[in-house]
């Protein structure tokens, strides 16, 4: 174990199942999926056998019961897919719609949802997003009218990755008054009568993943469907963003030092005024400067890792390093396209796919400027 | 069914590799070391081999340093059961020694059948397994390229030049050498991973399984090869070219 590093050699390992993985699996196929947008179901099946989906799961419901590195590892390996779409897919069934139902669920949601979700069987989403409301959660208006023992659903919710192909979503809905205080989650399947998707939403980036709006109509599901107890379902989602963030950090950064790794090797054989690019100084203190940035975002999400393995409160923390890396990130995919010249504005190269790809990163999951709200608030402001 | 698996650590295929100022060597800093490649297959041989014969136990065995464990490690995380490194103790053993001791492991193990790649992907000797083979007087199959065992017995294909098969037909043990092709290795996976902490790894000396044998084969001086030159374009009208390129094959390449 190097000196500073948080792995072990089990991590180690882990790191190169994941790299093979992403890079004799899942990127062979890259151009077809993006294309077509959409992939075989069975990856989330592959997924589970090499035990991507359970990672920080306890063995009881299927998982491995292991450390957040475990997961650090996953989400820095899992970018060389060079499929933001795909790998977003699998980290809204692991870490998005599923951390909640193993805190919260009961033993029979966690058979019925969970656990066939972590074996790869089950397709999971997260519904929050509504047409009318986005950041502010707080507004959300699908309601769960309560009804003998079922909940009735009417509304509709947008821009939600799996949401086409899910079996069940772990689904936002206002169960009571006005405001913060009337929000339940519950799970949907979505085999129930009344819900329908949307056509597929045509997206700048992230062409793999399966992105949807979803209507509901007089859909009823049984009251034992809800997680937790009514009412109390924003302090939830707030709680279970976290994962998603760090998630959404470490992906920032890790997919930003790939890019710039192609853009340093495209520079070392693109020629231009009889010297290689990367001979100018310009680029050397370019490529040096945005290294160090990777750098400190990478490091500050260690920092929050540290904190969420220990259980520790690190909302602060976790926000720092989403609204770092994901900016950081909006600037190296620039940087390295600018580095590329023409040929980086053709689809032919990577990086003309991060670039589209990586913008969502300041937009999903909080914005950078719910990111700031948040850090705000915690400064006293 | 006893089953064995021979692996080797070498330098990770995309490392570049330096030679040591003394040329005594090459320099190991910062070099990344894996399982090598043809191994993988063999590892995976042993693996279905063992699926398709119920009871039956893999143990890996891996001569080198005790950097090698971690290679040991990846066998083990990919399903192997148990594990033995022979540390080599800095002796640096040829081909030649190396399958000595190898040779006295399979032994001692009784092992009803060995896998192992076809070669090493760091020096290319591609001689231990048949020198293993001699040394205990079993059949094997080098370049292996698909396998059926039941009752003892084993049909063997190896591929040979011109795109022609060999098939034996042979009375285990033997030892066989794998090729690409063969299978598809299996990624370890995570509980894999975590599984293979708790396996058992015995470590045994190379100088007490090697009897009286000896390096035959004596490294003096380690050096890069040289650099290639840089290819030739040759232009003008396609009939000159032909000639131009005749004329520099016969001339200055000396092939023909
Ligand atoms: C590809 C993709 C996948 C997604 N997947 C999911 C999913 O699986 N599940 C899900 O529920 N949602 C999903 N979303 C939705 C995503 O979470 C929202 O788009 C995001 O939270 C922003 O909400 P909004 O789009 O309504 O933007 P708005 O809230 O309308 O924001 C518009 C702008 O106003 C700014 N703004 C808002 N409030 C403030 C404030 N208080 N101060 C300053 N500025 C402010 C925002 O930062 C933004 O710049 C996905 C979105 C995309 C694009």
């Amino acid at each position: 174990m190097a000196i500073g590093s948080p792995f072990t050699a089990e991590h180690e390992l882990f790191r190169k199942t994941v790299r093979d993985f992403a890079e004799k699996e899942l990127l062979p196929h890259q151009e077809k999926w993006e294309l077509e947008r959409a992939y075989p179901k069975e990856i989330f099946k592959k997924a589970a056998d090499l035990g991507f989906l359970g990672i920080t799961f306890p063995e009881a419901v299927g998982g491995s019961g292991l450390d957040a590195w475990f997961k650090v590892v996953f989400c820095e390996e899992i970018v060389r897919c060079r499929m933001a779409g795909l790998a977003m897919d699998l980290m809204v069934q692991a870490d998005i719609a599923t951390p909640v139902l193993n805190a919260l669920g009961t033993q029979a949601q966690k058979e019925e949802f969970l656990i066939p979700a972590l074996k790869g069987e089950k397709i999971a989403a997260l519904g929050v997003t509504e047409p009318g409301c986005g950041s502010d959660v707080a507004n959300l208006q699908t309601r769960a009218e309560a009804q003998g023992d079922d909940y009735v659903i009417n509304g509709a919710k947008t821009y939600i990755t799996n949401g086409g192909q899910a079996d069940f979503i772990t689904l936002a809905v206002r169960t009571g008054d006005e405001g913060h205080k009337g929000i339940s989650l519950v799970l949907f399947p979505t085999a129930t009568k009344g819900f329908a998707v949307g056509k597929k939403l045509e997206k700048l980036g992230n062409h793999s993943s399966n992105t949807a709006l979803l209507f509901f109509e007089d859909c009823r599901i049984p009251k034992k469907y809800l997680l937790g107890e009514e009412n109390l379902g924003f302090t939830y989602i707030m709680k279970n963003f976290q994962g998603e963030r760090l998630v959404a950090a470490i992906s920032s950064y890790a997919s930003a030092d790939l890019a710039l790794q192609d853009a340093i090797q495209y520079t070392r054989e693109r020629k231009a005024f009889g010297r290689r690019v990367l001979d100018f100084q310009v680029w050397q203190h370019k490529f040096a400067e945005l290294k160090t940035q990777i750098e400190a975002a990478r490091r500050l999400t260690y920092h929050a890792v540290t904190l969420f393995n220990a259980g520790q409160e690190c909302t602060t923390e976790i926000s720092m390093a989403k609204l770092f890396a994901g900016d950081l990130a909006q600037r190296v995919a620039y940087e390295c396209m600018q580095a590329h010249g023409g040929a980086g504005y053709m689809a032919e190269y990577d990086i003309s796919r991060y670039f589209r790809d990586i913008r969502l990163i300041t937009i999903g999951a909080g914005t950078s400027e719910i990111m700031k709200e948040i850090i705000a608030k915690r400064l006293g402001f | 069914m006893k089953i064995g698996v021979l692996v080797k650590q070498v330098p990770d295929t995309e490392t570049k590799i330096k030679v040591l100022d003394d040329g005594s060597g090459i320099d190991e800093n910062g070099v990344k070391f894996i399982v090598s490649p043809y191994d993988e297959f063999a590892i995976e041989e042993a693996l279905k081999t063992k699926e398709a014969n119920a009871g039956s136990e893999v143990t890996v065995a891996s001569l080198g340093p005790s950097r090698c464990v971690e290679s040991i490690r990846t066998a083990l995380a990919m399903g192997c059961d148990k594990a033995i490194h022979i540390d080599d103790e800095g002796s640096g053993p040829d081909s030649y020694v190396t399958a000595k001791a190898l040779a006295k492991v399979i032994g001692d193990q009784g092992f009803d059948v060995v896998f192992c790649g076809k070669q090493a992907i760091d020096d290319d000797m591609g001689q231990v397994p048949q020198l293993v083979a001699e040394f205990l007087a079993w059949p094997q199959v080098m370049i292996l390229e698909n396998l059926e065992i039941s009752e003892g017995k084993a049909k063997a294909t190896r591929r040979v030049s011109g795109g022609a098969k060999e098939v034996y037909e042979l009375t285990l043990p033997a030892i066989f050498g794998c090729d690409k092709g063969l299978n598809t290795p299996r990624y370890a996976s995570l509980p894999g991973i975590m599984k293979a902490k708790s396996k058992p790894v015995e470590t045994l000396k190379i100088s007490d399984l090697k009897g009286d044998a000896n390096n035959k084969l004596e490294y003096s001086n380690f050096r890069m090869p040289p650099e290639k030159a840089p290819g030739k374009v040759l232009s003008g009208e396609v009939g000159d070219q032909v000639k131009e390129l005749v004329r520099l094959l016969r001339e200055e390449a000396k092939v023909l």
